[in-house]
């Protein structure tokens, strides 16, 4: 199925098997393999990118439904030269061991800081509050990505430096 | 042969540490390309033309065997190349086969045979040209068994377990007579389940032919015996197997071996011609990968009223593969822990038809003290003594078992240190006194050890002529930080900046190191980097000194230094590469490699620390919260403070996770495991942990290994879940003693408190 998707900003013309993930269009058809496939089945974070500026697992989304989105992955976040404020914080707190569940750590990281932004309110937000970024928010709000190498003390330290760093 | 009193003799530039970047928590070496998703994993690497893709297919049977296939539906479904079950995969040699009589690792077919040994193991294989084709595929592969009543009941088979191969119980003084002598005693058995490694990335190779040369990349912890094992399975010389393995995600003991996807992948790309790449499924991961066994640990104390230990015992009963000989050692731990004279310690092995058993991170510790340290807890409280001062009265002055001195002990320093920083000194010792709110507050702790190793390794050193450092070695990073320590090394040794090293790892043509397992890793890789670093400032400094050109020259080689990129005798100096350039414009290469020492055995030597948790415990629901957990650790010199940490941290947060959640059951009627993916496998995530903190002691182990550094990687997990059980007691007055520590079993204890 011809599906059009901009990846990264660039418009991206795709002839797609209607059973493609949107996870493997980024790795296989893209080869775009920051996203990572850890369970294929939405429940450990590692697939994590934008769409239209919201988080989601892109493993749990064919990728023809996506026809006209915008995509950020983590090659659109930023590059080795230039690191996003949040990657250079990952890389100073030392909130990754392995690597691999990183690219969705980091792009989950850029989706909380958006809801929170936008006021969205989780389950440790008190009723009618307006959240703020608190270790507990950022708890909540991240046990989607997991990592197994269980560097989330340094993520949570990784995602307040970025937040101030960003402010 | 080396020897320790050479190693404690001789000063290095890691000892002398002049630019001070051991130690130096630096940012990772290959943070930057992770970060950014732009370090190549296995399945990730672009092969020279486009992949096929491998989907396996596991057995839906624990034991019996394939009686008929019928492959004709899948062959015709679109984009399929090749499916194979074992009436058509290609000929391997038997299992075990070795053609070169010196590879560390023979012949693993796939797809071997009609038998059927473990739930999911791969019986059939398909290969397509898209992922979809392939997985689609897989599932039209029609396979009829016969199928035999599976053997998995590890609790109805305890009885008849018998010695591991080749071992026997060792025992010092008489433990019965010990035991019955002394007036305080403890008997309790202890229950922990099979895990799952559950590495985020699941186990995936790429493998592609270069004429009769194979090119495989795949996820492993250990280089050599992938690339023998490969090459022995295909009935190929040694050297035409290249494999590679830069990047891992996560190892924990559960890719120290390779998997049909590796002899699959490589099998289908020279059928086919063209590359193939295989993953496992985190399905498939459940089964098809080794796991850490379930145990059952009977722990006997017998104490003197003023605590000190008469009699220990611990006896663990275990299971392995059918054909395996794998023993969780949960026992082995302990003999080097407590002083007692009466010693009583060994294991007992079922074998059953459940997938293979093997190492997962602290293979032994991990669940020997889940018991021992709950144990602790437990006769502390019969002393009525506190549990830190229970620990520091049965401190033994030399090893407990074989007499050798201790090469660095500083239990008790962590112990002490912990308690203080942690506030232990609030501690209610009577269970069931602090209430939060909704909470049951309480406070628990326990001692860690975990044994150190060193292995045979090697490394080269290059250096080029812009005065840049490139080490080589045939190790991995699973993101234990080896990147980043040899560099350190590597710049520290050679006195330039860490902008002038490259690091390469993960590549069998490069000189042998053993891997990453375990906490041998940084040990092993980073003293052969240091014997290559110190050869290459040799062949430095007598290269300046011979040249007529350098300002050095006519010196004493052995007085050169070597600071900023510059090489310096006395007020005379150039930089490195000017050197280099003059003399070696290619560049300059040398090796260096380590040995244990010839009296390494003669000294006792152990990593260790003490863990303190605070959690609440929820009476109504049973949920339990770590609220607070300090782990503080004694482990050698410490190369990066950064990543050494991080090491700590994930091993103590291993340690929740096996308190609380995780564990996997087996069902009987098929021999399966009931928790077949992450929604149902719990491992931690983030609103899991709370306040968490790891802080390393000053230590030098100088008869270690020539930097007196320790391993730290699976440290941090020993004893994490028995503070984390003994915190819960200590909270609500309940013991749960067959782990995990889930809701139910807590309100059963709870409600049989009358709370």
């Amino acid at each position: 199925m011809r599906t059009t998707i901009t990846v990264n900003g660039e418009v991206r013309s795709l002839d797609l098997d209607p059973r493609t993930t949107l996870l493997d269009a980024l790795r296989e058809t893209l080869k775009l393999t920051g996203a990572k496939k850890g369970c294929d089945h939405g429940q450990c974070g590692a697939c994590t990118v934008l769409v239209n500026g919201v988080r989601i697992n892109s493993c749990l989304s064919l990728a023809v439904m996506h026809d006209g989105d915008e995509v950020t992955s983590i090659e659109g976040v930023g590059t080795v030269e230039k690191l996003h404020p949040v990657q250079v914080a990952f890389l100073n707190q030392d909130a990754f061991q392995c690597g691999y569940c990183t690219p969705g750590q980091i792009c989950s990281t850029l989706g909380l800081l958006a809801e929170i932004e936008a006021g969205a309110p989780s389950q440790e937000t008190a009723p009618g509050a307006k959240p703020t970024l608190t270790d507990a928010e950022i708890r909540e709000r991240m046990s989607g990505n997991i990592c197994r190498c269980s560097a989330y003390p340094q993520i949570v330290a990784a995602i307040k430096q970025a937040a101030e760093a960003l402010a | 042969m080396s020897s320790v009193s050479d190693w404690e003799a001789t000063a290095n530039p890691v000892k002398d540490n002049r630019a001070g970047l051991i130690g130096k928590g630096v940012d990772r070496y290959e943070g930057p390309l992770k970060v950014t998703g732009t370090a190549p994993y296995a399945y990730e690497v672009q092969p020279p033309s486009p992949p096929a893709y491998g989907v396996m297919v596991g057995a839906t049977i624990a034991t019996g065997r394939i009686i008929a296939v019928d492959t004709a539906e899948a062959e015709a479904a679109p984009g399929v190349l090749a499916v194979w079950t074992h009436l058509n995969v290609p000929a391997q040699p038997p299992r075990g086969a070795k053609a070169h009589p010196r590879s560390t690792q023979g012949s693993k077919p796939a797809l071997e045979s009609d038998k059927v040994t473990y739930w999911g193991q791969p019986v059939a294989f398909v290969v397509a040209d898209t992922l979809e084709n392939a997985t689609a595929a897989s599932h039209l592969v029609k396979l009829t068994y016969d199928a035999d009543t599976p053997d998995v009941n590890f609790a109805k088979r305890l009885s008849d377990a018998g010695q591991p191969p080749g071992e026997q119980d060792v025992e010092i003084g008489n433990f019965d007579e010990g035991f019955a002598n002394s007036p305080v005693r403890l008997d309790e058995t202890w229950a922990t389940p099979l895990q799952n490694h559950c590495q985020m990335e699941p186990c995936a190779s790429l493998a592609w032919w270069e004429g009769d040369r194979c090119i495989a990349h795949t996820s492993i912890q250990m280089v050599k015996p992938a690339q023998h094992g490969l090459a022995e399975t295909l009935g190929i010389g040694r050297d035409d197997v290249h494999l590679l393995t830069r990047y891992i995600g996560g190892g924990f003991g559960g890719k120290g071996q390779t998997y049909d996807d590796l002899t699959l992948a490589a099998l289908a790309a020279r059928a086919l011609g063209r590359p193939v790449k295989v993953a496992f499924t985190r399905q498939q991961m459940m089964h098809g990968t080794i796991h850490r066994p379930a145990t059952v640990m009977r722990v006997r104390l017998g104490a003197e009223k003023d605590g000190r230990l008469n009699a220990f015992s611990i006896m663990t009963w275990t299971h392995c593969h059918k054909d395996g000989s794998f023993t969780e050692h949960a026992s082995n731990f302990a003999r080097a822990l407590y002083a007692a004279p009466n010693r009583l310690t060994g294991h007992r092995l079922v074998r059953l038809d459940l997938p293979h058993a093997g190492p997962m991170r602290a293979p032994g510790e991990a669940s020997g003290t889940m018991s021992l340290e709950c144990a602790m807890d437990e006769l502390a409280e019969k002393l009525g003594l506190d549990p830190v001062e229970l620990r520091i009265r049965n401190e033994p002055p030399a090893d407990p078992e074989n007499g050798r001195p201790f090469s660095q002990r500083q239990l008790v320093r962590c112990l002490k240190e912990g308690a203080q920083l942690f506030g232990w000194d609030r501690r209610r010792p009577t269970p069931g006194q602090v209430r939060d709110g909704r909470w049951l507050v309480g406070m628990g702790m326990a001692a860690a050890i975990r044994g150190n190793f060193l292995l045979p390794a090697k490394c080269s050193f290059s250096v080029d002529a812009d005065g840049v450092i490139t080490v080589r070695q045939g190790m991995t990073d699973i993101g234990t930080g080896t990147y980043t320590v040899l560099a350190q090394i590597a710049a520290e040794t050679l006195g330039v900046p860490l902008g002038k090293v490259v690091v390469e790892i993960g590549d069998s043509e490069l000189p042998p190191a053993p891997g990453s397992g375990g906490q041998f890793g940084a040990a092993t890789a980073g003293s052969a980097a240091l014997a290559a670093g110190m050869n290459l400032r040799k062949a430095i400094a007598e290269m300046a000194t011979s040249d007529p050109h350098s300002p050095l020259h006519a010196g004493d080689p052995a007085e050169v230094t070597f600071q900023d990129s510059v090489i310096a005798l006395e007020n005379r100096s150039e930089t490195l590469a000017d050197l280099i350039r003059r003399n070696a414009p290619e560049g300059l290469t040398v090796e260096g490699e380590i040995r244990p020492a010839q009296d390494a055995q003669k000294w006792s030597t152990q990593t260790y620390g003490g863990h303190f948790v605070e959690v609440g415990v929820d009476p109504v629901t049973g949920e339990v919260r770590v609220r607070r957990m300090l782990g503080v650790f004694a482990a050698g010199r410490i190369l990066n403070a950064k990543t050494a940490k991080s090491q700590l941290t994930g091993g103590m947060i291993w340690g929740v996770g096996s308190a609380l959640g995780e564990g996997n059951a087996v069902d009987p009627r098929y021999g399966s495991l009931i928790n077949q993916d992450l929604a149902q496998y719990l491992v931690p995530v983030q609103a899991d942990i709370g306040d968490l903190d790891a802080i390393m002691l000053d230590e030098v182990d100088d008869k270690a290994n020539p930097m007196g550094i320790k391993g730290v990687g699976e440290l941090g997990n020993s004893g994490a879940g028995a503070a984390v059980a003994n915190a819960i007691y200590n909270a609500c007055g309940v013991r749960v003693r067959d782990y995990p520590i889930t809701p139910d079993k807590l309100l059963a204890g709870l409600i049989a408190q009358g709370r």
